[in-house]
């Protein structure tokens, strides 16, 4: 197993506008993904996700650092790389005009796939995809869900080995995100190497081998979903459970190092009002890794984000 | 690199002319326009209707080529879907020219459905069928170009419809289609010679003459020279505007 990305010192600097000053986006990373596994990129909005993977897939140019793909340097090999790669954008951006079938062709030509494999291609993709249904039907008549598989599937036209998706689910609902989780699911298990940029934690936490957190354009923390997790393993977290007068439970997390009594005491001077219904002391998430490492709230953050045209698809 | 290139080229093109151009209402609005302007011209000024043809010809490529192809490109950065195409191993020059070679073919179609109407109306003597086809040709590039150029420099669908509409309809007063250059004051003259309308016209007339000369081998040389910078002027407008 080789490590399919290398990244060394990356910096993307824009420079000032008017009302703007130079904004240092991301600022000299470093990390490595190896061949196969699924890599998360979490972190707020505005951290250096999307403007990371814009430089990797060649969108945008870094300021300084080097990175490698596929063994391939990014600046001198960029064609090269891009025939080896599939990227899914945080919008759906197949043509509204074209057919599922025929956006799947048009991906297909531009990579070069001999045309008597695309016919075939594209139908195996859209079953597994379930979207054989959909074949004839135009991108623009679709369902939020069912473009984001599309999206998805036509980034695969051309078997890359190495996939990036930004936001996959994000916008989708509850039952179009659990399948397109599925899929991701499946396509590791194919060995193709992903890099996934979320918003949610739960799902990074399900589907991802290592996460890193960027903050700020910088990588706060990197590792595995359970090495994150035990490094704050000694920190103690209470959860609190308060029914309200109309019986509705509400769950409150407190970091509780100074004590239980001090935490149900940091409750009742909140003026949460209610019963204490319960009290558990419980192992420390990725999202309170994600709390304890940005300082964020994380309800706050996909609320951003929602307001952003996303929606909720979490769970 | 390079045969990924031509097959992006080709692929995007035919991708464009199913998407976006050959729809009724491009191919009537595309026909139509030309049509109610010289019809206007015509009535208002009845004479010899053959030498309007040239006119014509020159209008319909000029509004086949450029009106879709300075929508297209400003359209699809706004969707995200020209993103697709810059993750692919097609370089920005062949993204770019692919994208004219869509613009050419439709507005060259289009114009080729007016011209064979106009030669089963007024026949075909006199004309040097090389220097007509090889004026279409160039035409079609240059305005094409145009439109790529106007699609990259604004940011807003609407805005590259007013800067297209802004170029192209002092272009069709001033490029020789109703009014001769040579009954223009002098400084007018020079204003029109920067236009490629100008040259596209003269181009077509002397096609239509039968006598092709020195002053169409400029007129064709010009329509090249315009094509090569606008098509450089868009290509590094929009790598800068992505860098």
């Amino acid at each position: 197993m080789y490590e399919i990305i290398q990244v060394e010192g990356l910096t993307k600097i824009f420079p000032a506008e008017k009302n703007r000053l130079p904004l240092r986006a991301v600022d000299e990373i470093n990390f490595l993904v190896k061949e196969g596994e699924v890599f998360g990129f979490l972190g707020p909005n505005g951290a250096g996700k999307t403007t990371t993977i814009r430089m990797l897939t060649g969108l945008s140019r870094p300021t300084s650092g080097q990175a490698r793909l596929l063994n391939l340097d990014l600046t001198s090999e960029l064609a090269r790389i891009k025939k080896q790669i599939g990227v899914v954008p945080e919008t759906s951006n197949l043509y509204d005009e074209l057919t599922a079938l025929d956006n799947l062709i048009f991906s297909m030509q531009l990579y070069g796939v001999p045309r008597s494999e695309r016919k075939q291609r594209a139908e195996s993709l859209l079953e597994r995809f379930r979207l054989s249904n959909k074949c004839n039907t135009p991108f623009v008549k679709l369902s939020r869900g069912m473009k984001r598989s599309l999206t998805i599937a036509a980034a695969l036209a051309h078997r890359p080995p190495l996939i990036f998706l930004d936001e996959p689910t994000t916008g989708l609902d509850v039952m179009s995100a659990r399948s397109l989780r599925q899929m991701i699911a499946s396509l590791r298990a194919d060995g193709v190497t992903i890099f996934l940029t979320t918003h949610y934690l739960e799902e990074a936490e399900r589907l991802c081998d290592r996460i890193a957190i960027i903050v700020n354009g910088k990588i706060v923390a990197l590792d595995t979903v359970d090495g994150l997790k035990s490094s704050i393993q000694q920190k103690c977290i209470v959860e609190i459970t308060l029914a309200g007068e109309n019986g509705q439970l509400e769950k409150r997390r407190l970091d509780c190092a100074s004590g239980i009594e001090a935490a149900i005491q940091q409750v009742l001077n909140d003026g949460s009002r209610g019963n204490i219904v319960s009290i558990n002391t419980i192992r420390p998430s990725l999202e309170d890794v994600f709390v304890h490492l940005t300082g964020l709230n994380v309800e706050v953050m996909l609320a951003e984000k929602a307001g952003k045209g996303g929606s909720n698809a979490g769970g | 690199m390079l045969a990924d290139d031509l097959r992006g080229m080709f692929y995007i093109a035919l991708k464009d002319l199913k998407a976006y151009y050959f729809k009724p209402p491009n191919i009537s609005w595309g026909i139509l326009f030309p049509f109610a302007f010289i019809l206007a011209f015509a009535i208002r000024n009845p004479g010899d209707l053959r030498s309007l043809v040239p006119g014509l010809l020159a209008l319909t490529i000029l509004f086949g080529t450029s009106s879709m192809e300075a929508i297209v490109i400003v359209f699809e950065r706004r969707i995200g879907s020209l993103e697709r195409l810059l993750l692919s191993p097609v370089r920005l020059p062949a993204l770019l020219a692919g994208k004219l070679l869509g613009g050419m073919t439709f507005g060259l179609t289009v114009t080729l459905v007016i011209l064979a109407i106009s030669l089963a109306i007024f026949g075909t003597s006199h004309l040097n069928w090389f220097l007509l086809m090889l004026t279409l040709l160039l035409s079609a590039t240059a305005f094409s170009a145009m439109g790529a150029f106007v699609s990259v420099a604004v940011r807003e669908v609407f805005e590259a419809q007013t800067l297209a509409n802004f170029i192209r309809f002092p272009m069709i007063f001033l490029g020789g289609v109703f009014v001769p250059l040579e009954t223009m004051p002098g400084w007018l003259q020079t204003v029109a010679r920067l236009l490629p309308l100008t040259y596209s016209v003269e181009a077509l007339r002397v096609s239509f003459s039968g006598k092709p000369g020195t002053a169409a081998l400029i007129d064709l040389c010009a329509l090249l020279g315009f094509s090569i910078v606008l098509f450089s002027m868009a290509v590094h407008t929009l790598s800068k505007r992505l860098s």
